[in-house]
């Protein structure tokens, strides 16, 4: 691309101007003076001009600069750029070797960073966010219902768990059902009031939905214990074997020498399976009736409901099936803690779960698995600056939203493809030219 | 006279508080393609609509081969055997034109066989389908998309079909196209056909009888030559002179 026109001073100028008086409206009170308390008790301001003129000094000839180089048509070229290179595209022709690339990524994590147990745990954090961005798909992506609260049935999940597991002594493998069937049952519970409801107003009841949970269990003192939580909450054995170090233990029964990674390795696992778990009964549902029915929902639901479509239990379904994979990953996250508080399911984790569906592309499944890896490792990344973490999360956000505001993954994969000999008589295809 | 396919007596629906039919008295024989003609809000979507189950008739009362649907819910109805393409057509812009037809499908029948069959069959009625299965619904042109609303509707294997406005924003020749289609339906698989139109003189010229809404009501009926013939129609609605 050629450069577009002559460089334009004058608005260039305007503009830059315009944009330092907004910096010195902004921060002239916040950044300008500064308050202390007098000796007598009473506030003191002390001006900090140096400080102002530089900020807006900065802006000024950044705002210059940008505008400059648009101008040039500079940043038009990287932009184009950008959004021409279509991940969506490249994907259907790599994703072949790209899903099955990542689930041998994923497998030989344990051995790649076997003594690292940061890497481990982040990797066990990782899978679970994945999880959780699959079961979420399924509401927010395939049958395009807004859910602000999903972190309830995590909640549920983990509670169920942590509850069942304490009273009754049974083990993670029985808990685990129960926990998903009881989340499930919530997800329904939610649905009945909501299948009225669309978008926004969907949205919101939903949001309401997952702090209720949460404010439940802080109040709910004599079954949940408040926002003291649940300690001591059984951790895995081995299908029975516990890992501790010593008679009857995993390490000793197998010959090996104890170390407490085994533990850390068997529950990235467990969270692995869960996980691929998750994927494929996603990926059957959407070639069954039920499956195609929720796309249908997101794409129209008046045509749904003029098709025969009984639109109520294909919502209750999503919600339901969403609802029990979010149960799972919350009994998996309360066996993996040991401890769980109303602190672990607050509405930010919602809506980085739902960051992580949107970014990955609704509806997507490794879109969503690579969002999840770029959100979480990229959250880690950032622990050490963790004043500009969200900033950069917000900025993620935005340059996402601006170059692939469909999400990484953003084209669909039909669910079925019609082989060409198959049915078409050739007749109708020749009348098709005609 | 055998009693009619569908019968409409004396259908009042609301939008909140204001009457958008009042009082709606209609019937459609086996075999029939009748049509109902008037101007912009008229209330002819909303019949459509309110046959369909959404918004149920307050009053009155529907009658489908004998059944009474008034008060099915609109999933139900359309297991009953009427198919519709809705008003501006409603496809699902993202699934593929084989999928959207597997959409239309769902109330049928689950013999495999079946859909193989009537998916031939609509393949034979709109070839361009059949060139288009594997694209999105929404890449395609305004007259596929019609033809594939219809197509969809026509995958439940509906003993009455109801179109609501199949010529609305289309080019002359593609509106022909439809209406041949429509004809070709009736005519060959004896496929009876409830059709709104504000296309009046090509609706008027296919259906064996027509009705005529104004504000809510039936002011006229009669068969469809009569009513292209009526002085106050062609005045109205077919932009004649006196």
């Amino acid at each position: 691309m050629a450069i577009r026109s002559r460089l334009d001073l004058a608005a260039a100028l305007k503009d830059s101007v315009l944009a330092a008086l907004l910096a010195l409206g902004l921060f002239g009170l916040v950044v300008g003076i500064r308050t202390e308390t007098g000796p007598v008790g009473a506030l003191e301001l002390f001006p900090r001009i140096g400080l102002l003129a530089a900020i807006v000094g900065v802006i000024f000839l950044g705002r210059f600069a940008f505008v400059l180089l648009y101008q040039g048509g500079f940043l038009d070229f990287a932009g184009a750029r950008l959004a021409s290179a279509n991940l969506g595209t490249r994907f259907g022709g790599i994703q072949r070797f790209a899903g099955p690339a990542l689930l041998g990524f994923a497998i030989a994590v344990p051995i790649l960073f076997y003594e690292n147990r940061y890497y481990l745990d982040l990797g066990i954090l990782v899978l679970t966010y994945v999880m959780l961005g699959w079961g979420l798909n399924i509401v927010v992506g395939l049958a395009g219902l807004l859910d602000l609260g999903y972190v309830a049935f995590y909640a549920v999940g983990a509670y169920a768990y942590a509850l069942l597991a304490q009273h009754t002594g049974l083990s993670f493998w029985v808990c685990l059902p129960v926990a998903g069937i009881l989340a499930a049952f919530w997800g329904i519970l939610l649905g009945f009031p909501v299948l009225r409801l669309r978008g926004d107003y969907l949205a919101i009841v939903t949001l309401a939905f997952g702090e209720i949970i949460r404010i439940v269990l802080i109040n709910w003192q004599s079954f949940t214990n408040g926002p003291n939580g649940i300690t001591g909450i059984p951790r895995p054995s081995f299908f029975g074997l516990p890992f501790i170090d010593g008679e009857g233990g995993f390490a000793e029964r197998f010959g090996f020498e104890f170390s407490p990674l085994h533990r850390i390795v068997f529950l990235y696992y467990v969270i692995l399976v869960l996980a691929l778990v998750t994927n494929f009964v996603t990926i059957r549902l959407r070639r069954l009736p039920i499956g195609r029915a929720w796309e249908a929902l997101r794409e129209d639901e008046i045509a749904c409901r003029s098709l025969g479509i009984n639109t109520t239990n294909t919502k209750l379904t999503a919600f339901a099936i969403g609802a029990m994979f979010g149960g799972f990953a919350g009994a998996f996250f309360a066996t993996r803690q040991g401890f769980i508080s109303p602190e672990s399911f607050v509405f930010m984790e919602s809506a980085l779960i739902l960051a992580i569906v949107v970014l990955g592309g609704m509806g997507s499944q490794i879109g969503v698995a690579v969002a999840a890896f770029v959100m979480i490792g990229g959250f880690e990344l950032f622990r050490e600056f963790a004043q500009a973490r969200m900033l950069l999360f917000g900025a993620a956000m935005v340059a996402i939203m601006v170059w692939r505001p469909r999400g990484l993954v953003a084209t669909r994969v039909p669910s079925v493809f019609l082989a060409k000999r198959k049915i078409i008589p050739a007749e109708v295809v020749e009348g098709a030219r005609r | 006279m055998t009693a009619p396919l569908l019968a409409v007596h004396g259908v009042k629906a609301f939008y909140g508080s204001i009457m958008a039919l009042k009082g709606v008295d209609l019937e459609v024989r086996e075999g029939e393609i009748v049509t109902l003609i008037g101007a912009n809000g008229a209330g002819k979507s909303t019949l459509m609509m309110t046959i369909c189950g959404t918004p149920r008739a307050r009053e009155g009362q529907i009658v489908f081969a004998g059944r009474d649907i008034t008060r099915l819910p609109t999933h139900e109805i359309v297991r009953a055997k009427i198919a519709q393409a809705p008003e501006g057509r409603r496809i699902f812009p993202r699934m593929t034109v084989y999928e959207n037809l597997q959409m239309g499908a769902a109330a049928g029948s689950l013999d495999p066989s079946h859909f193989e069959r009537d998916l031939d069959r609509i393949f034979r009625l709109f070839p361009i389908l059949a060139e288009r299965r594997n694209q999105r619904g929404g890449t395609l042109s305004g007259g596929e998309q019609q033809m594939l609303s219809i197509a969809r509707a026509l995958m439940s294997r509906p003993r009455l079909l109801l179109l609501d406005e199949p010529s609305l924003g289309l080019a002359p020749r593609l509106v022909h196209q439809i209406f041949a289609a429509i004809r070709d339906l009736n005519k060959r698989e004896g496929l009876t056909i409830f059709l709104v139109e504000q296309n009046a003189f090509h609706a008027l010229r296919l259906a064996d009888r027509g009705y005529v809404m104004v504000n809510g009501e039936i002011t006229i009926s009669g068969t469809g030559r009569e009513l292209l013939e009526r002085p106050e129609v062609r005045a109205a609605y077919l932009g004649a002179r006196h």
